[in-house]
């Protein structure tokens, strides 16, 4: 199938240096000053694995402290630390940059160009992050300790955070110049750097969804980072945006936190989406079912995801009008989402379907994703959400569509992506048996969240009530053994770069469609120096 | 028009909507301030005034009821003396609350306000009331607040029950400071 594809290394006449690879051959040279999209997307991915240990880490400290009843490990305020630090660690430093290094890695060799169109800033966008996040974990450190108010920094209670509040602010304020700086990075790559046929309807569902998650993100990180510096006005310089006393109004900073709250959990959705788009077909050897749709489909839920937003405050106290509006208004969404659940389930009916670990990662996500998303639109109903806010059934949601939502398409991102990255086949079986645990394990940490949030066990408390013991205990057992199953991941990914003996061919699958895996595996340094000729068969659709 | 001048060209206009919408989320602030002052939402669209000449007595009658409380910044008791009354549409009406100082100094406190549902706040006439001004109390120092006001009578006939909410707060006070706790 790579027959019509001008091979870049066989035609590499005039730009002076013919020499192989041409990687620099000084680390300081090869990971710091790189402006290579592959180094850069792998540094990205290196980064946001360690980060999800540093957050995941976390997370097992809430659930041991959750074990029992009763306080028996930490104190509340660092309780209330770690709930934060785990969020806004997962979120900005684990679930975002590993997107963005996935984009940065298959962009280009997705849609056939030769690099990212910004490439110095493609270098700084990545390494802010490791300052930005040194600067927020540091404030655990501190004597007034790290924010403890939850990652939707409410005031006037997150204006309660000591000094160390200004280093939360302004590692904020980085990791959104990062994200933005990305983000732009990726939209000029996507106009402009198209080999020729590529036209933006035969574009790849990977590249669909990051073009539009990345308008997202251009239009929200700055609404945060506005919303943050109001923050730290009202703590440093007396300003009153949100102080009731001084004039202010503490409910607007959930309306505009909002504004970009609810568009953030959809940046680290669609581009699940796309993965899971492009998987799918793969391994039930059919092109995916409705393309098109699936197009229009991500870009009405990214149009909705910007009305919806005061469904996270339904009960601050709004007019019933307000409340009837934004409950459909979040029904809606799940129109367009069924039209992609259904897609999906289409493009494997009557497929020849395998089942490699990648696949078994997708279709854990289109079921589990799924119970996440049903659980949304029980929240959604605003009469029901006035028992269920703020409880664990809310936990459990959002942990649903996270963890086996983005998490898991995360995980099916690697293993069907890695053997093309590093020219190795993974372990088949590792991998399964990374999935199962993964699997079963995820719905053992969370599914009890559900009863405990029904039964009315609140979020963000240390302690609780004898009576939820018994799930709490069980969730607890999931998570830890969800924690550990992780290890094996990092040990399935180091044997497959380092250690496996199995090289992957160009096309790693039997079904893959799509530029990427015209090129050798691992790819050359430098790919695509002359533009592909796109052939009709090297698309992942038909039509 | 080459390459660099293209990716030039979409890095400009995207770093624009960016640092638009730095200005959007401030630019939000004013926004929602004027929303809630033209629909009542949040009720605090409290409407002043100097005398009672928009008041025209009405016999239909609204149950009124009267809240109070105290930011822990603050060592006050603050109570409303009939917790609820019923008022005429339209008659000019007095209500009094009564607040405490039982902290050891003088202290100045100022109150806020806030009427549900939102949408009555649009027809909350006050003529005066002790949230205009700052109140200062010496140490265990008693003081009758009243408030001065009417409803109007043009109130949405859905309506039947008002609260009229009060919260003093110390006076300066910064929701950062800790030192109280």
């Amino acid at each position: 199938m790579s027959t019509e594809v001008i091979h870049p290394d066989t035609h590499h006449v005039d730009d002076g240096h013919d020499h192989g690879d041409h990687k620099p051959s000084n680390f300081l040279d090869r990971w710091l000053f790189t402006t290579n999209h592959k180094d850069i997307g792998t540094l990205y991915l290196i980064f946001s694995l360690t980060m999800f240990f540093i957050g995941g880490s976390m997370a097992m400290v809430i659930r041991a402290e959750l074990f029992m009843p009763g306080l028996q490990l930490v104190e509340p305020d660092f309780f209330n630390q770690m709930t934060t630090m785990h969020a806004l660690i997962m979120v900005f430093g684990a679930v975002m940059p590993a997107w963005v290094g996935f984009a940065n890695w298959l962009i280009p060799m997705m849609i056939g160009a030769p690099d990212m169109a910004l490439p110095r800033m493609n270098n700084w966008s990545f390494w802010i992050l490791p300052f930005a996040f040194t600067m927020l974990l540091s404030t655990l450190f501190m004597d007034s300790g790290g924010p403890a108010a939850g990652w939707t920094l409410y005031p006037p209670l997150v204006l309660q955070t000591g000094t160390s509040f200004a280093f939360v602010v302004f590692a904020v304020h980085m990791m959104g110049v990062s994200s933005i700086m990305g983000s732009i990075n990726i939209i000029a790559t996507i106009f402009n750097m198209r080999a020729p046929g590529m036209r933006l309807l035969r574009m790849p569902m990977f590249v669909w969804t990051w073009l539009i998650t990345a308008f997202l993100l251009i239009a929200v990180m700055p609404v945060l980072a506005g919303a943050v510096t109001m923050l730290l006005t009202d703590h440093f310089f007396s300003t009153n945006f949100f102080n009731a006393a001084g004039g202010g109004d503490p409910v607007m900073f959930q309306h505009i936190f909002w504004f970009f709250g609810h568009p953030e959990v959809y940046i680290m959705i669609l581009p699940a989406f796309g993965v899971i788009s492009e998987i799918l077909p793969t391994f039930s050897r059919k092109p995916l079912f409705g393309y098109g749709s699936m197009v229009y489909a991500t870009a009405t839920i990214a149009f909705l995801s910007f009305i919806v937003w005061a469904h996270h405050m339904f009960t601050v106290g709004m007019p019933l009008q307000g409340e009837l509006y934004f409950m459909y208004a979040t029904m809606l969404i799940s129109v367009p989402t069924g039209v992609k659940v259904f897609n999906w389930v289409s493009t494997m009916w009557q497929g020849s379907m395998t089942f490699e670990t990648p696949m078994l990662f997708a279709i854990g996500f289109v079921v589990l994703f799924t119970i996440g998303g049903l659980s949304g639109l029980m929240l959604a109903i605003t009469a029901a959400d006035f028992q269920y806010h703020d409880t664990y059934f809310v936990v459990a949601h959002f942990h649903y569509v996270l963890v086996p939502g983005s998490v898991f398409a995360l995980m099916a991102a690697t293993y069907y992506w890695l053997p093309k990255f590093t020219g190795n086949m993974y372990s088949e079986k590792w991998g399964k048996i990374h999935f199962w645990s993964s699997a079963i394990f995820v719905n053992v940490l969370f599914f009890p969240q559900h009863y405990l949030g029904l039964a009315g066990m609140p979020r963000r408390i240390p302690d609780y009530s004898p009576q939820f013991a018994d799930f709490n205990m069980i969730s607890s057992l999931g998570g830890f053994a969800f924690g550990a199953t992780q290890l094996i991941f990092v040990g399935v990914v180091l044997h497959c770069a380092y250690r496996s003996k199995v090289k992957a061919t160009p096309e790693v699958w039997e079904g893959s469609r799509g530029l990427e895996w015209t090129l050798d595996s691992p790819p050359a340094y430098h790919s695509f120096n002359t533009p592909p000729v796109v052939t009709h068969n090297a698309l992942s659709r038909a039509d | 028009m080459n390459l660099q001048e293209k990716n030039r060209k979409v890095t400009r206009r995207l770093v624009l909507v960016a640092v638009g919408m730095f200005g959007f989320g401030f630019a939000l602030w004013p926004l929602y301030t004027v929303l809630c002052e033209v629909t009542g939402l949040g009720g605090r669209a409290i409407q002043v005034s100097e005398d009672n000449t928009g008041a025209v007595a009405s016999d239909r009658i609204v149950s009124i009821r009267f809240d109070a409380s105290v930011n822990s910044s603050l060592p006050w008791e603050f109570k409303a003396k009939e917790k609820v009354s019923e008022f005429n549409l339209g008659v000019p009406s007095t209500a009094y609350y009564v607040a405490k100082n039982v902290g050891n100094d003088a202290i100045i406190g100022q109150a806020t306000y806030n009427v549900t549902p939102p949408e009555a706040s649009l027809y909350f006439v006050k003529t005066e009331c002790f949230c205009f001004t700052e109140q200062l109390l010496q140490a265990d120092e008693s003081q009758e607040m009243p408030v001065y006001f009417y409803i109007k009578p043009d109130l949405p006939e859905h309506i039947k029950d008002i609260t009229l909410s009060y919260t003093f707060y110390r006076h300066g006070y910064d929701p950062s400071d800790r030192s109280h706790l």
